[in-house]
């Protein structure tokens, strides 16, 4: 057997894979099998409608250009905000992913080396039970900071600003820019720019320790002078 | 070595057997998509040190060469180089041609156009979310196709062989039959069937697998063969060799999930894949013990035969990443290091130091069999040696003390700026090693355009073609 062919192709090649397979892939598939999978639209709560409605608000013709307006009657308007919500998760989700950046940013907190005082709650895996999560997001390397508890901590905007261009806001930061999110400026996000402030928000967003970073209100500083150099 | 009777008359001619036109394309198109990774990883690599030049250009942006970066390696660079190897030892060996010389070509084609396709599709932004996979969902399947021909193309020679097979081909079976099912269920199990944490388990099996299924066995099968040949003499321990393969095959499937530690993946599994790495770290130093047997008496050839120093090298970076993997998978290392760049230093040491290594080493011995002419110039061949294996020692080195320091900035709660600044002069560090194995590249390249050159006029001069072709 251990010099022959059908030894080799049969007992190593296709036998020891299957058994590895099986207990390493097949057992947390039925361990699991009973937490059901969510879809895009099941994930969609109201932290992320809050976020879309601020979205809406903050950066209206954007979002208008996006995905329309939202209905007038507010039962149709419920159920059009989570249709868009799910939209903009899995195009989101498809944004994190062609860029990258799951290979700079993890999504799991582990239970050791003071990482949930870091970043919040050990990860679980019924929060990973859900469309968004196929294939999963874990990730193996951070150059930046885990993001599953990253929704709700920083404003839409901060977001906007960050993924336009990075060092305004963490001077230091070695993130790449992404203006291709945007058409020409900060506060104007495209479609795929929205989706993935969508995305971001969404992480933890299904926890009870999301937090409400601020509730916006329309700001009245546009009514102030700013001297040219801010304004830019 | 196999355990055919033929007489020595009825031996097939070499040239009858191997396609080396075939082979020395799929050198080239190794060379090519090395040169396309090599260059992913400067962008990323200036963009850490935030002096990306490029910066702000969608098809540059350093997130999506980073991908074709890994991709461009695997699946253009080793994969390449390994089937142009197959093409010329696997005949030799079983003194019999390949099923089809036109699937050949065609699978040479269809191969070149799948790693074409991946970078073009990763850098439009359509990758897919699996590590070392990120070929978009869409070509999976033509390599899946791919892969299957592969297999049928070389196994077809491999069955006609009777009785007991030599070491070399016990390693190419299970490699043919590894990467298939790799490939099939890293690209469409978490795609299509599992999610969540289920499928990060068949993430960290894909992941681990690609390197421990379809790199480490074609790698091995290859050593066993052209080390042999290189030193005129026999592996050391057939013993040895048995516990080797056995040993791989059994341990190395089992060890996927260590890449998910401390996930929510369940604990005891995760115990599963930490102990059978362990185990494979024996394994691999039994394997390691076996080819320096063989070494021995003949050490003075490790500095004057290059490919055989290319390979012990390897050799040696095998067995210093083995024994970094048997520290690092424990839990207790894996709280510190998980997630710095600990393990990019591993990873760069062993799909560069080793793997990588070997092929040139290979391809250092076959180029002049292949262009029948010697090396243009000896001293290039040693700064192409120099430069990589200095290169790759500084940037595993490099990296694997960042990982250190990130991790201990990281479990010190700082502000994550910390780990950041902290990893600038490594970074900077790594970012030189990467030039000087790029320097070391460009050797080769300009010596063998020079050595095809030279190749070229002789024919021209319809001189005689060299039979000495001692390197």
């Amino acid at each position: 057997m251990f010099e022959t062919k059908s030894g080799i192709f049969f007992v190593a090649g296709l036998a020891f894979f299957a058994f590895a397979f099986l207990s390493n892939a097949l057992v947390p598939a039925l361990m699991y099998r009973d937490v059901p999978e969510q879809t895009a639209e099941q994930v969609v709560n109201g932290n992320v409608l809050f976020q879309l409605e601020d979205l809406a608000q903050r950066y209206p013709e954007a979002f208008r250009t996006a995905w329309g307006d939202a209905p007038v009657e507010e039962a149709a308007a419920a159920e059009w905000y989570v249709k868009t919500g799910a939209e903009a998760l899995r195009e989101g989700r498809k944004i994190y992913v062609g860029e990258g950046c799951w290979h700079c940013h993890s999504q799991f907190v582990r239970p050791v080396s003071n990482e949930s005082r870091r970043w919040g709650p050990v990860s679980e895996s019924p929060e990973y039970q859900n469309e968004l999560q196929r294939p999963v997001m874990f990730g193996t390397r951070r150059v930046g900071p885990d993001l599953s508890r990253e929704g709700g901590r920083r404003s839409n905007d901060w977001h906007a600003v960050h993924f336009f261009r990075p060092t305004d806001l963490s001077p230091g930061s070695p993130m790449p820019e992404y203006p291709w999110l945007f058409d020409g400026a900060a506060d104007r996000p495209n479609r795929r720019g929205l989706a993935l402030l969508v995305y971001v928000q969404w992480l933890g967003s299904w926890l009870d320790s999301y937090p409400y970073y601020e509730t916006y209100l329309p700001s009245d500083l546009k009514d102030v002078e700013l001297p040219a150099a801010a304004a830019q | 070595m196999t355990a055919d009777t033929a007489s020595p008359a009825s031996i097939p001619r070499h040239s009858e057997l191997v396609e080396e036109r075939l082979v020395c394309w799929y050198f080239l198109a190794a060379l090519a998509f090395l040169f396309v990774s090599m260059l992913g990883g400067f962008l990323m690599g200036f963009q850490l040190i935030r002096h990306n030049p490029l910066s702000g250009i969608e098809l540059l942006s350093p997130g999506r060469w980073r991908m074709v970066h890994t991709n461009a390696i695997a699946y253009g660079f080793l994969a390449n180089a390994f089937l142009g190897i197959l093409h010329w030892v696997v005949p030799r060996l079983t003194l019999r041609p390949v099923l089809s010389r036109g699937l050949s070509y065609a699978i040479f084609f269809v191969w070149q156009g799948v790693v074409l396709a991946t970078a073009v599709g990763i850098l439009l932004g359509e990758a897919q979310g699996l590590e070392w996979g990120e070929t978009p969902v869409w070509i999976d399947p033509v390599a899946q196709a791919g892969l299957l021909l592969v297999a049928i193309n070389f196994m077809a020679p491999i069955v006609r062989v009777q009785g007991p097979i030599y070491v070399t081909l016990w390693y190419f079976i299970a490699a043919l039959v590894w990467t298939f099912l790799t490939y099939a269920m890293g690209n469409f199990v978490p795609q299509y069937f599992v999610s969540g944490t289920a499928a990060g388990a068949v993430g960290g099996l894909f992941i681990h697998d690609l390197v421990g299924l379809f790199v480490t066995p074609l790698g091995w099968g290859m050593m066993y063969y052209f080390v042999p040949i290189l030193l005129g003499k026999p592996i050391w321990s057939h013993g040895l060799s048995l516990v080797g393969f056995w040993g791989l095959a059994f341990f190395y499937p089992l060890q996927g999930i260590h890449h998910f530690l401390y996930t929510p993946i369940p604990m005891f599994l995760q115990y599963g894949a930490v102990v059978s790495t362990i185990a494979v770290e024996l394994v691999v130093t039994t394997v390691i013990i076996n080819f320096f047997g063989t070494l021995r008496g003949r050490g003075s050839e490790f500095w004057t035969n290059l490919p055989i120093r290319w390979f012990y090298t390897g050799m040696v970076f095998y067995f210093l990443t083995c024994l970094q993997c048997s520290l690092q998978v424990t839990l207790t290392f894996q709280q510190l290091i998980h997630f710095t760049d600990w393990v990019v230093g591993h990873a760069h040491l062993v799909m560069f130091g080793v793997f990588s290594m070997w092929q040139l080493g290979v391809m250092t011995y076959l180029f002049p069999r292949l262009l029948k002419q010697d090396w243009h110039s000896r001293r290039l061949c040693e700064w192409h040696f120099w430069l990589s294996a200095g290169g790759i020692l500084v940037m595993a080195s490099d990296l694997t003390l960042a990982g250190l320091f990130q991790g201990w900035s990281w479990m010190g709660l700082m502000h994550w700026d910390h780990s950041v600044e902290i990893s600038q002069p490594f970074w900077v560090a790594r970012l030189f090693a990467g030039l000087a194995i790029f320097g070391g590249q460009m050797c080769f390249a300009w010596n063998l355009f020079q050595t095809w050159q030279a190749a070229r006029r002789e024919r021209s001069a319809e001189a005689a073609p060299a039979a000495g072709l001692a390197i």
